[in-house]
């Protein structure tokens, strides 16, 4: 029998400590006052740091071509911020069909003059990017942001096979040379669309098939190219040759396909598109090829538009709440040392490590009540300031926000908790909040803060990897993408860790600590 | 007055905690040079733009972090009697309320003047071994570090004198708070988060938080290249941060006639 009144007997205590310790909490009133400062600056100085955010953009070096806002950025298909600037070169089909190309070469031109000027052709240098595209592509409208499907050759990735901006498929590697061309063909088959390569124009491999939403009976089917800016920001052109070129219905189907001329159309090449592009674009036809430039991108935005995301104002005012958090915690510790009270818990609750998860579990969920509900105010808050002021900020899905609401809380918990941890170890107010300042929160500050992003980025980087920064990853937003070259570092604003590794790091310090107290607890008077 | 500096020295000197917190001081100045000193890569060597990084203030970054510590160690010179109740046989003994927070003030900082000379060279040489391998050496365009170059031993006198003034402050906003830790809290707050929140304002503002706040104006005296586009001159900087140390103590003194111990 005993062995089942046990654990309900212990629960029983615990909830009776935890009685005890909320108690205790609950009624210092310089405590309570601390919480709701702590949430109050998070709200507050993300209303300052969002209010103090504009954009605005000049379409030319003229300043009066100057407006207040942010330039334009495509949605996609599943309303994820795109870039999609490309030259087209189609016709329009209606109901099922086919189109067949031969590649013969993909060339490319990158801007070399300096960054603060506007890119020309006139000073570039040859060069080909290594996700510079050019192929074939069914869309159902050239409105910005469309969905699509495409096959293409790329400047160092071989043959692909893309769809709605997000999905990649691999087909034959290796570059494109008049020695070594490559065929591609798109078909159409109701919502289907299928891709195929082939090095000799008779044996065909699928690459890849798309079911695109929505598809209706006429859509445009042609060729395409453009080329993407360089991972240092220089805007590229790129330049393929096509020839062999057959479209129209499948032989087996009944539809009916235009035979009538090209129409070339430059998508989102004007200055209110977000994309740097170099104004190159158009189309030439010969006897038997066609040769079409394009400059941009058909894949997702990232931080390369210069928006801020629904975290961007949040960092300093946790920080705060940070420091107040961790004058608390180890108050709610050391002050029943000072005051002698620590005797009469452990004369009420013997077992102390009882008495620490006690502790734990009330300060570590009033830090995280206070850190979730402040950034689930302040997150609207500053997006609503920050889009009122022109800024681009990038879409994100409610299970995305939940994530950084939840990691704000979980990111002042830990770090309550942990410092209880030192308090315990340390017995001594100033000693523990020092620690507590120096290793959960100076980190933060030794990135760009203070040092300055180029003279120690590399040591940025390592400090938001291995130290108590890296739960601040949970605030990242910005979106990645394999299938775009860029800078993923913290100058351009992205963590190094993803968003739970980094919180699970911060996790591993508030273990460490809180063991540790726990040990040092059992094994000393009190 | 003699009395009472003999007083409060013995009293800073037999607490073990005053002894730990001079060598978390050293530890931690020239652990942080060293480690920031020995991360920094500069690419292309030289940077760009030339010769734009500023070896002797990135070498000296070690006294960011060894401050707090210091700030502490001031707050706690008073803080710790307020919390045992030592305060009361303190004021019995020096009556006079200027005379023992001037003891105080005076010891603490020369303790903190003392802790911070062999501090500031240890960053100093930290800084002169290690930044060579960054590229930050003369073949590219930078000389190593030394005290025989004029705004180098600026650099360094000032950041040794930095240390001192914010003991002072520590001390003063301890006298004010009287409890270590809403003291600490608040002049660590004091001293981290305008510097963090001026990176994230832009315009005057930022300008005007950095000449205004006491670490970024005080630490203006490390600056020993682009003097010109600081926000505030080097000595300036560090009569700001005086001023504050200087009104801190002010408060805490009338704080300290006004109210019981």
């Amino acid at each position: 029998m005993s062995s089942l009144t046990e654990p309900s007997r212990s629960s029983r205590s615990f909830r009776a400590a935890l009685r005890a310790e909320w108690t205790k909490f609950r009624t210092v009133r310089g405590w309570m006052i601390g919480l709701v400062f702590a949430a109050l600056m998070v709200v507050l100085f993300t209303f300052l740091q969002a209010n103090g955010k504009h954009t605005g953009y000049c379409t030319t070096p003229n300043p009066s071509s100057c407006v207040n806002g942010h330039q334009y950025v495509p949605s996609g298909p599943d309303g994820e911020a795109v870039a999609d600037t490309y030259e087209l070169v189609a016709k329009q089909l209606t109901g099922d069909g086919t189109i067949t190309a031969r590649i013969t070469s993909l060339v490319g031109r990158i801007w070399a003059g300096p960054a603060n000027e506007a890119p020309s052709l006139a000073d570039t240098e040859s060069g080909l990017t290594s996700w510079a595209k050019a192929g074939l592509l069914i869309t159902p409208s050239t409105r910005q942001g469309s969905s699509y499907a495409a096959v293409m050759t790329t400047g160092g990735h071989g043959v692909r096979f893309q769809y709605d901006y997000t999905n990649d498929q691999a087909g034959l590697p290796g570059s494109i040379s008049g020695t070594a061309p490559r065929w591609l063909r798109l078909t159409r088959t109701g919502n289907v669309i299928t891709g195929y390569d082939s090095s000799d124009g008779t044996h065909w491999h699928t690459v890849g098939c798309a079911q695109l939403a929505h598809l209706p009976t006429t859509v445009y089917i042609g060729l395409f190219a453009t080329s993407p800016t360089t991972s240092q920001g220089s805007a590229t052109t790129a330049t393929a040759s096509f020839d062999d070129i057959a479209i129209g219905p499948q032989a087996d189907r009944a539809a009916q396909a235009t035979s009538g001329p090209w129409h070339s159309m430059s998508i989102g090449t004007g200055p209110r598109d977000f994309y740097t592009t170099l104004r190159n674009s158009g189309y030439r036809q010969t006897s038997d090829s066609i040769l079409v430039t394009g400059s941009g991108d058909i894949a997702p935005a990232v931080a390369e538009v210069g928006g801020d995301t629904a975290s961007d104002s949040l960092l300093f005012g946790l920080v705060i709440a940070l420091i107040v958090l961790i004058v608390i915690g180890t108050m709610f510790i050391t002050s029943e040392y000072r005051r002698g009270l620590i005797r009469t818990t452990f004369a009420a609750t013997p077992d102390r490590g009882r008495v620490l998860a006690a502790k734990a579990v009330v300060i570590g969920g009033v830090a995280f009540a206070v850190g979730a509900v402040a950034s689930a105010v302040a997150i609207p808050l500053g997006e609503h300031v920050m889009s009122g002021n022109g800024n681009y900020i990038f879409p994100a899905d409610s299970l995305t926000v939940a994530r950084v609401i939840v990691g704000s809380g979980a990111l002042v918990a830990l770090t309550a908790v942990a410092v209880l941890g030192l308090g315990t170890i340390l017995r001594r107010s100033a000693g523990a909040i020092l620690a507590g300042v120096v290793v959960f929160v100076l980190p933060t500050f030794t990135g760009p803060g203070i040092i300055g992003p180029t003279s120690a980025g590399s040591a940025a980087t390592w400090l938001y990897r291995v130290t108590p920064a890296a739960g601040f990853s949970m605030l990242g937003l910005l979106p990645r993408s394999g299938l775009v070259s860029y800078q993923y570092t913290m100058g351009n604003g992205y963590y190094p860790l993803p968003p739970w590794a980094g919180l699970l790091v911060l996790a591993t310090y508030t273990t460490v600590a809180l063991s540790a107290a726990r040990v040092v607890l059992r094994r000393r008077d009190a | 007055m003699t009395d009472a500096l003999r007083a409060e020295w013995t009293k800073l000197r037999t607490v073990t905690g005053t002894w730990w917190l001079v060598v978390g001081v050293l530890a931690l100045s020239v652990a942080a040079s060293a480690g920031i000193a020995a991360s920094t890569h500069v690419s292309p060597p030289g940077g760009p733009g030339g010769a734009s990084q500023d070896p002797t203030k990135l070498s000296l970054i070690g006294v960011d972090l060894g401050q707090a510590v210091v700030a502490v160690l001031a707050v706690l010179a008073i803080t710790e009697e307020y919390g045992t109740g030592v305060i009361r046989v303190t004021l019995t003994a020096t009556p006079r309320r200027a005379v023992m927070l001037s003891a105080k003030a005076v010891n603490i900082a020369g303790l903190a003047l003392i802790t911070a000379v062999p501090a500031v060279v240890g960053c100093l040489i930290a800084g002169r071994l290690l930044l060579p391998q960054a590229g930050l050496d003369p073949a590219h365009g930078y000389a190593l570090i030394s005290i025989a170059h004029g705004p180098t031993l600026r650099a360094a006198v000032g950041s040794v004198l930095y240390l001192g003034l914010i003991a002072l402050l520590g001390l003063g906003i301890g006298a004010v708070l009287r409890d270590a830790a809403v003291s600490t809290g608040i002049v660590l707050g004091l001293l981290y988060l305008p510097p963090l929140f001026a990176q994230l304002v832009s315009g005057p503002w930022r300008r005007h938080i950095q000449q205004l706040a006491p670490m970024t104006a005080g630490l203006a005296i490390q600056a020993t290249r682009n003097i010109r586009t600081l926000p505030i001159s080097p000595w300036a900087g560090l009569a700001v941060l005086a001023a504050w140390a200087a009104g801190m103590l002010l408060i805490g003194l009338a704080v300290l006639k006004a109210r019981d111990a």
